[in-house]
């Protein structure tokens, strides 16, 4: 039977090329990077190289990069570090839509007696940017903002955003992990503050991740306890990581263009297929502002565990925002700000390409999809 | 992927007994579209009061889907007296267990069923009767189902009422009345427990020891089994329990804390307070 992995907003693929140049540093040149001798020096060499790689990513200097263990890290770094650079005093603006890995240290910041507001989305998923003027009239403030949402693949305005915070005199910090590899981020135009960005995202392995921060950010250290990264993540580099997200940061950016139209078509024919063949099927999320590798799609009355585990049975890898699949009993907290109705939440499903899906991986999908919607919606009671 | 049974997934992918059946004698809807699961269960009776037909549709997961199919297979021949006596552990232990944090499924499974049965008998309402007050508004679950399900299951944690129950599994308000409810039902159990020697009648010392050795087949061996122990019953004078550890917990160098913290105390309950356990000296 034929595998077909449409869950890559959940992880990737590591590219082959990213494998290969990451090995020797496993088998051969495994020195520490701070010695002072040539065994560590040589190795020092290729994570500056790397970090060169990863700054051209986003079009901004190599000394503005720092190397984390991975996005989620990067997130609670980001605004761990601005609020307490900034004080008690400051407020934290963020969205309902952010991942955990945002959310959770706000919440924790809340609960240390910091102010903290989660701004709203509209129905397609966008964020309320009258909200968010209204919010920085009230005074400085640190604002943490996804730049692509990893379940809809709505991508905010980050341009707009980015103006109105530094406006009014925020810290902007944005969770890219998702954005990043796909959408041309150039920061030498966006004037964010912060951006994470995660390597296993983009065909680099689980474990490394990194954290732009523009110079002269206020902003402290978390992690203490040795000089490394210029003191600002203290810990023996993971010099094979490193080389592999520097390797995968490069090819991302040579292929960017190329890589989101193919993956486009793709993911338009799909939706498009599977809206056509199955009835009572809706797309979350602003059809227009969207990640061109997400799509989600909620297929009514039925519900997203149940649909997983047809498709898995079929080779299809996807995911589903549905309670079920996550242990907890309510459907995910984006399609819930989205107000996506309840006939609809639990049965979404997420579909996310990446620069090795086929036209034949989307149309065994196409093929495999509508008899198991069938299927379910026969068992249903709120359908015949 | 949860960890499913085989009987789970073939029950799931091959559900039994899918439909509504025609002239029904008896109707229970539980669960909505807003809940993330629902389950409508019919059943017609034959000339007997026997369950002869019985179907399901469920909106759910595979683990409801499973467990509604499994709870048609379980009742079908059934009276309705019988039927009633289905309880969710059932459907769970047919199924060959189910994930902790899927139990509700088999509650759904249950109480459908007894919507179905109400129905039948009272001729009224098809869904499920919310009775007395509710606690987890999210859900729509009552201090009444919270009461049973954490007695039925024997249930002690707000953690375990979730995944039973789904009560408090949503915005999370109601967790200290979960709470509080389980202080009740622990305070019940206690006092249950410490009720005078003179009110239940003496136990046969036949009767001791088959109770004794019921209680550490249930409760005890299964514990020590998953860490490779075991241990024995050796002999009971009067109220003194003389047991043997074998396997890893003869080595174990917690043994003396296990026995008096767990088999004394699971004795204590379910057979007599006044047992005094102690291991066999060679």
């Amino acid at each position: 039977m034929r595998n077909v992995y449409l869950d890559n907003n959940a992880t990737t693929q590591v590219a082959p090329e990213v494998v290969e140049a990451m090995m020797p540093f496993l088998t051969e040149f495994w020195g520490n990077p701070s010695s002072m001798h040539w065994f560590g020096g040589q190795v020092a060499r290729h994570v500056e190289e790397a970090r060169a790689r990863v700054a051209a990513l986003f079009n901004v200097s190599p000394s503005e990069i720092v190397f984390t263990g991975c996005g989620t890290e990067s997130d609670n770094a980001a605004i761990r570090g601005a609020a307490d650079a900034l004080g008690p005093q400051a407020r934290i603006v963020t969205t309902r839509v952010e991942h955990p890995a945002v959310l959770a240290p706000c919440r924790r910041l809340k609960e240390m007696g910091y102010a903290v507001t989660e701004l709203g989305v509209d129905a397609s998923g966008q964020l309320d940017l009258a909200a968010l003027r209204k919010e920085l009239r009230n005074g400085p403030c640190v604002v943490s903002v996804m730049w692509a949402n990893n379940e809809t693949g709505v991508v905010f305005p980050m341009e707009e955003i980015a103006a109105m915070v530094k406006r009014a005199g925020g810290l902007l910090h944005t969770d890219a992990v998702q954005a990043a590899g796909k959408l041309p981020l150039d920061l030498s135009t966006i004037p964010v503050d912060m951006l994470s960005f995660s390597g296993h995202k983009l065909h680099a392995p689980k474990g490394v991740g990194g954290l732009f921060i523009r110079r002269q950010t206020k902003w402290t250290p978390w992690l203490l306890g040795g000089h490394q990264e210029n003191g600002r993540r203290a810990g023996t580099e993971n010099v094979p990581y490193i080389v592999a997200l520097g390797v995968a940061c490069e090819q991302a950016r040579l292929h960017m263009a190329e890589d989101a139209r193919r993956m486009a078509a793709l993911r338009d024919k799909l939706e498009q297929g599977l809206l056509a063949s199955c009835p009572d099927a809706r797309v979350n999320g602003d059809p227009v502002h969207r990640l061109p590798n997400t799509s989600n799609i909620s297929f009514q009355y039925i519900e997203g565990e149940a649909i997983l585990y047809h498709l898995s049975d079929m080779g299809v890898a996807a995911s589903s925002g549905s309670a079920c699949t996550s242990g907890s009993l309510e459907p995910s907290h984006v399609i819930r700000a989205m107000g996506v109705p309840f006939t609809a939440a639990h049965g979404s499903i997420r579909f996310s390409l990446s620069r090795y899906t086929t036209d034949e991986d989307i149309g065994h999908v196409l093929k495999n999809m509508p008899p198991i919607v069938e299927k379910l919606r026969a068992l249903s009671p709120f359908v015949g | 992927m949860w960890d499913y049974t085989g009987k789970v997934l073939d029950h799931f992918k091959n559900p039994r007994n899918v439909g509504v059946v025609e002239n029904p004698d008896g109707i229970g809807e539980v669960g909505s579209l807003a809940c993330g699961d629902a389950l409508k269960l019919t059943f017609k009776l034959d000339a007997e009061g026997r369950i002869a037909d019985v179907k399901f549709k469920t909106f759910g997961c595979a683990s409801a889907i499973a467990s509604s199919s499994a709870l048609t297979e379980m009742v079908k021949g059934k009276t309705l007296d019988e039927a009633a006596r289905v309880t969710n552990q059932d459907i769970a232990d047919f199924l060959g267990g189910l994930p902790e944090q899927k139990m509700h499924c088999s509650v759904m499974g249950r109480e459908a069923l007894e919507a179905a049965i109400a129905h039948y008998r009272t001729g009224k309402s098809e869904k499920k009767i919310l009775a007395g007050k509710v606690v987890c508004t999210c859900f729509g679950v009552t201090e009444e189902e919270i009461e049973r399900v954490a007695r039925d299951n024997r249930l002690t944690t707000v953690e375990q009422v979730t995944h039973y129950t789904k009560a408090g599994g949503g915005c999370g308000q109601c967790q200290p009345d979960i709470e509080e409810i389980l202080e009740k039902l622990a305070r019940e159990r206690a006092a249950e427990r410490s009720r005078p020697a003179e009110e239940t009648k003496p136990l046969t010392n036949i009767r001791k020891i088959q109770l004794i050795q019921e209680t550490l087949d249930r409760e005890i061996r299964p514990l020590l089994k998953k860490d490779g122990g075991d241990l024995e019953l050796i002999d009971v004078i009067g109220d003194r329990v003389v047991i043997a550890f074998r396997g890893m917990c003869a080595q174990c160098q917690v043994a003396e804390f296990t026995m008096k913290d767990v088999v004394e105390a699971k004795l204590r309950e379910f057979v007599s307070e006044t047992l005094v356990v102690e291991e066999e000296r060679p």
